[in-house]
């Protein structure tokens, strides 16, 4: 995929991370997994994912509040909605969805907490963009889309019904 | 359904006391009472307890939150219930815990708190727990920590048990949801009760629709109709269309004699039994802050029974008491919460 300075519409990313998923079932992997969205952006997407693959296990919905690594400088947030899986995710192949992948210390913090419910059998990235940035050695599996973004400018997205996203630059504000 | 009760006025306090509770941006550094923390706040606890009574379902039950943060019990009076759930709060948040019973130790030996307070702070405590007969010592901790502990008041004389207070709303609003229709009792020892004090305050900043308390005179504190209460002494009358009955241990151990004929006596009239609970609403709940004197203040039946939810309190205390922590050691480090 090549990188590119403009968003794809949300819709038309959801399509491509779910073509790409399929591509990856119909060779055999992730036959049976289990979607868990990270709250809150993550969760939408993983919503419209979960319905156009017909997934039949309830979604997951993780809120890596408590597993953030700067809660020491940026506090607790407000609104702490639980996690909530429930199935049991012990050998079970995870689509762990989120909206934008930036530093991956979210994604980070997710795996974190994941492990905490039990041990999976393995864990894939699902991401409706793919930003630069990254802070820790993690990348997406599948990425609605590539973007290559300036250091003020980022990705905002709006939910859950329809979900929107758009670009944002800290100069314009 | 509209509860026709005209709240008497609370009366307005400086706000300074309290104040000391919040750091320079406004943020929750220390929980000493539930004054002062208004109903933003106190609903920020509960909502914040939600998500953390949610990791005390899972199978590990921990959250990396205050990994490398030491959080001190500073115990001057024994309380195994409250000392325990407040060390497994913590320990649930990942921190390191140490467990000081002074009641028996260092300032018995002659040394002053102030001594006690600056040899535990050089031990790289970032929290204080502090439980103590006084009124107000949780208060005068605060005021002489270094900058970056928070005080955390887990029972001060007869003054207040702020967590105390917010597990029991927290229970309250898991069962009926909005407080504002609802008549909750408090019953028994009021007088010498600083959980009824904290209660009081809570339940009155969440807007309860009527608060009452029942008690013989002798155990009722003057000017309690101050506090936004209506007082009853007789139960049936009291318990008529509770959503909410809180029964409160007698304090025999604060109790001047002569305040009560006999424990027989305050059983038989006040004690909460199957037959009063019957005045009460059919779906009304039974809490108690323990340890429940059954026979004295409740019946057996009542206590282990289906409208007891006296075991979900404790449960619901670590969660209540994890967000607290997190709440203030959040405030203590960031710039904004």
């Amino acid at each position: 995929m090549t990188p590119t300075d403009r968003l794809l519409p949300v819709n038309e990313a959801i399509d491509r991370l779910e073509a790409q998923i399929r591509e990856s079932r119909q060779r055999g992997e992730f036959t049976d997994p289990l979607i868990v969205g990270i709250h809150t952006g993550g969760v939408w997407v993983a919503d419209a994912l979960h319905r156009a693959l017909g997934c039949t296990e309830p979604l997951g919905r993780l809120n890596i509040t408590f597993y953030r690594d700067d809660f020491h400088t940026l506090g607790l947030h407000p609104q702490v909605s639980p996690s909530d899986l429930s199935v049991d995710v012990d050998g079970r192949d995870i689509i762990l969805v989120d909206d934008v992948l930036f530093t991956g210390r979210t994604v980070r913090a997710a795996m974190n907490e994941l492990f905490d419910y039990g041990r999976p059998r393995c864990i894939a990235l699902a991401v409706l963009y793919q930003r630069d940035g990254r802070e820790l050695p993690i990348c997406a599996d599948w990425a609605g889309q590539e973007v290559a973004l300036g250091p003020d400018e980022q990705i905002h997205v709006d939910g859950p019904e329809p979900i929107t996203a758009r670009l944002v630059s800290s100069k314009e504000s | 359904m509209a509860v026709n009760f005209v709240r008497p006025k609370i009366p307005k306090f400086a706000p300074d006391p309290w104040a000391i509770q919040f750091d320079e941006q406004g943020h929750l550094r220390h929980l000493l009472t539930i004054e002062g923390l208004g109903p933003q706040w106190i609903t920020r606890i509960l909502d914040t307890a939600e998500g953390f009574v949610s990791v005390t379902d899972r199978e590990i039950k921990k959250v990396p939150l205050l990994r490398g943060r030491t959080v001190v019990n500073l115990f001057f009076e024994s309380s195994t219930r409250t000392r325990t759930t407040f060390e497994l709060a913590a320990k649930r948040l990942s921190a390191d815990v140490l467990n000081l019973n002074l009641a028996t130790s260092a300032t018995k030996k002659g040394e002053s708190l102030l001594d006690t307070l600056r040899n535990i702070e050089a031990m790289q405590a970032d929290m204080f727990v502090v439980r103590h007969e006084q009124s107000g010592a949780a208060h005068f901790i605060a005021r002489h920590v270094a900058p970056h502990v928070s005080v955390l008041n887990a029972g001060d004389g007869w003054h207040s048990h702020p967590t105390q207070a917010l597990l029991d709303a927290f229970t309250i609003r898991r069962h009926k949801g909005d407080f504002t229709p609802l008549r909750v009792a408090i019953v028994g020892d009021i007088r010498h009760s600083r959980v009824a004090r904290s209660q009081m305050h809570v339940l009155n900043s969440l807007n309860v629709g009527e608060l009452r308390v029942i008690a013989p005179r002798t155990l009722i504190p003057t000017d309690v109709e101050k506090l936004g209460v209506r007082v009853f002494h007789d139960m049936r009358e009291g318990l008529r269309d509770v959503d909410v009955i809180i029964m409160l241990r007698l304090q025999r151990e604060r109790m001047e004699s002569g305040l009560l004929p006999s424990e027989e006596e305050f059983y038989r009239l006040y004690g909460l039994t199957e037959e009063k609970l019957a005045w009460a609403k059919d779906d009304a709940i039974v809490m108690h802050p323990g340890p429940a004197n059954r026979g004295v203040e409740i019946e057996s039946s009542v206590a282990d029974g289906p409208q007891s939810v006296i075991l979900e309190q404790v449960s619901n205390g670590i969660g209540v008491r994890m967000a607290v922590m997190s709440l203030c050691m959040s405030a203590n480090r960031g710039e904004n919460a």
